[in-house]
């Protein structure tokens, strides 16, 4: 087993003048996971910043090429841990637009996935939000933010059977229907989420304290986000209402309402406010979606993409060579090649899949909104205190699952 | 039982060490991959891993106890664990969290480290992809009860 560490080559830290090196990671509280920081500082003051990553690569795609295309779902969903269900939405989306099941997909399906979709980007947006308090010493917002959080892992778990990666969005539909209960738990989580915004607000938005740390830290101008290709939160924080569910709908995103936030001023705090506002436009949305719920099937009816229903096995020949089939050597995709986009809880989300008519994918390739949101992290840092630095990586919401892969 | 004024308790001066040292796991704030959400969600109301005097994670491996490998251990992140946890002061334990730590789990390929116990020792594996934070407590508590029996790590042991 090699085991090196990055020699500080002058390519990454030149040491020039007054200045000192510092290394920020990758065991660090406050960057969300392992990145390291390679720092010049004057006193307190940041000349330059380097992220280094890597320190969580997992080898995800190429472990992809090598599971069969409903195997491959369960390694993506790791990548994004806090919104696996965003992963799995658009790599489904994927493998059926190469399938021609895009216009089969029943409707109870496609919204059930939307409101999957939705409620892991309430749920990713809990633990920015709380992580962010705690790195501002804000700690009460932690236990708000987590408390809300269990309760959509509740559901995640009612539904898919795992609290982080359940695994219930596929190829095809959903892995089952939505489980008895199930509407009386969202009715519950839709009655609680306006108070607890409510109270995060008073806690948070008006606090005197986190406006000083965050306003006017880390501004983006509009310039610098599209050049840098920063999407999501950081980029409407700039003015760009680009949103990939306004831009490109897909799933049936056409068919509901809802405002895509915006804020012009570009610092930490127009982050700050156009994440909590996407929260609650996420909730407008689940709700939607709940109250045009109908019942029909929940996943396309074909046996050659996804298994018979279990109950079926035991009385027809054809459902148990169907699911033998499925289960000992997956499915057959025809060759081609597609990019699918979503908009997950930290930009655009897409993958390139390329198949060449196997029952592996012969290549996943990932758009990870965070490595490139976090690119934005050279160019805001220098000028800035460390503790500023803090507050940066905070309000671009990196997740190293996806940036290192 | 309440102590008043006059009263007093005989206790074995080693029994009340290994209470006090098994009440006050430290763990370090050491966040990995998917596990160190579930481990976060562990120190949240609905857990809650105060309730076990857990919930003081340091920064600083000098003052940690436990270090909880939550995740995937990556082959560059592997020098960077080993050596935080030869500066975690003696005694110290070490919980395996979930499949990628203790074996790799499905990542079985390049990129990482096939169990994190080929690097560093470990007390107690934490099984589940991620393991709920049931499953963390349950490992915390399994720490707390070798303290106690003074096993592995009593009050001057050396790990």
């Amino acid at each position: 087993m090699s085991m090196s560490t990055t020699p500080l080559t002058p390519e990454i830290v030149s040491h020039e003048g007054n200045a000192m090196v510092l290394s920020m990671g990758p065991q660090h509280p406050s960057t969300h996971g392992v990145l390291q920081i390679m720092l010049e500082i004057e006193g307190e003051t940041i000349l330059k910043a380097e992220p280094e990553i890597g320190y969580l690569h997992t080898g995800i795609e190429k472990t992809a090429e090598n599971l069969f295309w409903s195997q491959a779902q369960t390694v993506i969903e790791r990548m994004d841990y806090l919104a696996p269900s965003s992963n799995a939405y658009c790599y489904c989306l994927a493998v059926e637009q190469l399938l021609g099941l895009t216009d089969r997909i029943p409707e109870r399906a496609r919204q059930i996935r939307v409101l999957q979709a939705e409620l892991t980007r309430v749920a990713s947006h809990c633990v920015w939000l709380g992580t962010h308090g705690i790195d501002l010493g804000a700690l009460s917002a932690f236990f708000y933010c987590f408390d809300m959080r269990e309760k959509i892992l509740d559901l995640q778990e009612a539904a898919g059977g795992a609290r982080m990666h359940p695994n219930y969005l596929r190829v095809g539909g959903v892995q089952a229907d939505l489980p008895s209960g199930f509407m009386e738990q969202l009715d519950a989580l839709m009655e609680m989420f306006p108070g607890r915004m409510r109270d995060l607000r008073g806690l948070l938005q008006s606090n005197p304290i986190l406006q000083d740390r965050l306003v006017d830290v880390g501004i983006m101008t509009q310039e610098e986000a599209q050049d840098w290709s920063i999407t999501g939160p950081g980029l409407r924080a700039t003015g760009i209402a680009y949103d990939v569910r306004r831009a490109f709908p897909y799933g049936g995103y056409e068919n509901y309402e809802f405002d895509i936030p915006t804020r012009t001023e570009g610092d930490s705090y127009a982050r700050f406010l156009v994440r909590l506002d996407e929260m609650e436009q996420s909730m407008r949305i689940v709700r939607q979606v709940r109250d045009s719920l109908k019942p029909g099937p929940y996943a396309v009816d074909d046996t050659k993409v996804m298994p018979p229903p279990k109950e079926t096995i035991a009385l027809s020949m054809e459902a148990l060579i169907h699911h033998f089939k499925i289960m000992t050597e997956g499915f057959r995709v025809p060759p081609g090649d597609v990019y699918q986009a979503v908009e997950g809880p930290r930009g655009e989300l897409g993958y390139y899949v390329v198949s060449d008519g196997g029952n592996r994918p012969y290549r996943v390739r990932t758009r990870p909104p965070s490595m490139y949101n976090l690119q934005a992290l050279k160019g805001l840092a220098p000028g800035n205190l460390i503790a500023d630095l803090v507050v940066i990586i905070g309000s671009l919401d990196p997740v190293f699952g996806e940036v290192d892969r | 039982m309440e102590v008043g004024p006059g009263h007093f308790l005989l206790a074995k001066l080693d029994d009340v060490a290994r209470w006090a040292q098994s009440s006050s796991v430290w763990p370090l704030t050491m966040g990995l991959a998917c596990c160190a959400i579930e481990m976060m969600s562990a120190t949240a109301p609905e857990y809650d891993i105060g309730r076990l005097g857990s919930e003081v994670f340091r920064p600083s491996p000098r003052q940690a106890d436990l270090m909880i490998v939550s995740g995937r251990v990556a082959q560059k992140m592997a020098p960077v664990v080993k050596r935080l946890f030869d500066q975690m002061a003696d005694p110290k334990w070490v919980i395996s969290m979930g499949a990628c730590a203790s074996s790799g789990g499905v990542f079985d390929n390049y990129a990482i480290v096939q169990g994190v116990d080929t690097i560093i020792p470990v007390d107690v594996y934490v099984p589940g992809c991620p393991p709920t934070p049931d499953g963390l407590l349950y490992a915390v508590n399994l720490i707390q009860q070798q303290i106690r029996e003074g096993g592995r790590g009593g009050l001057l042991a050396r790990a």
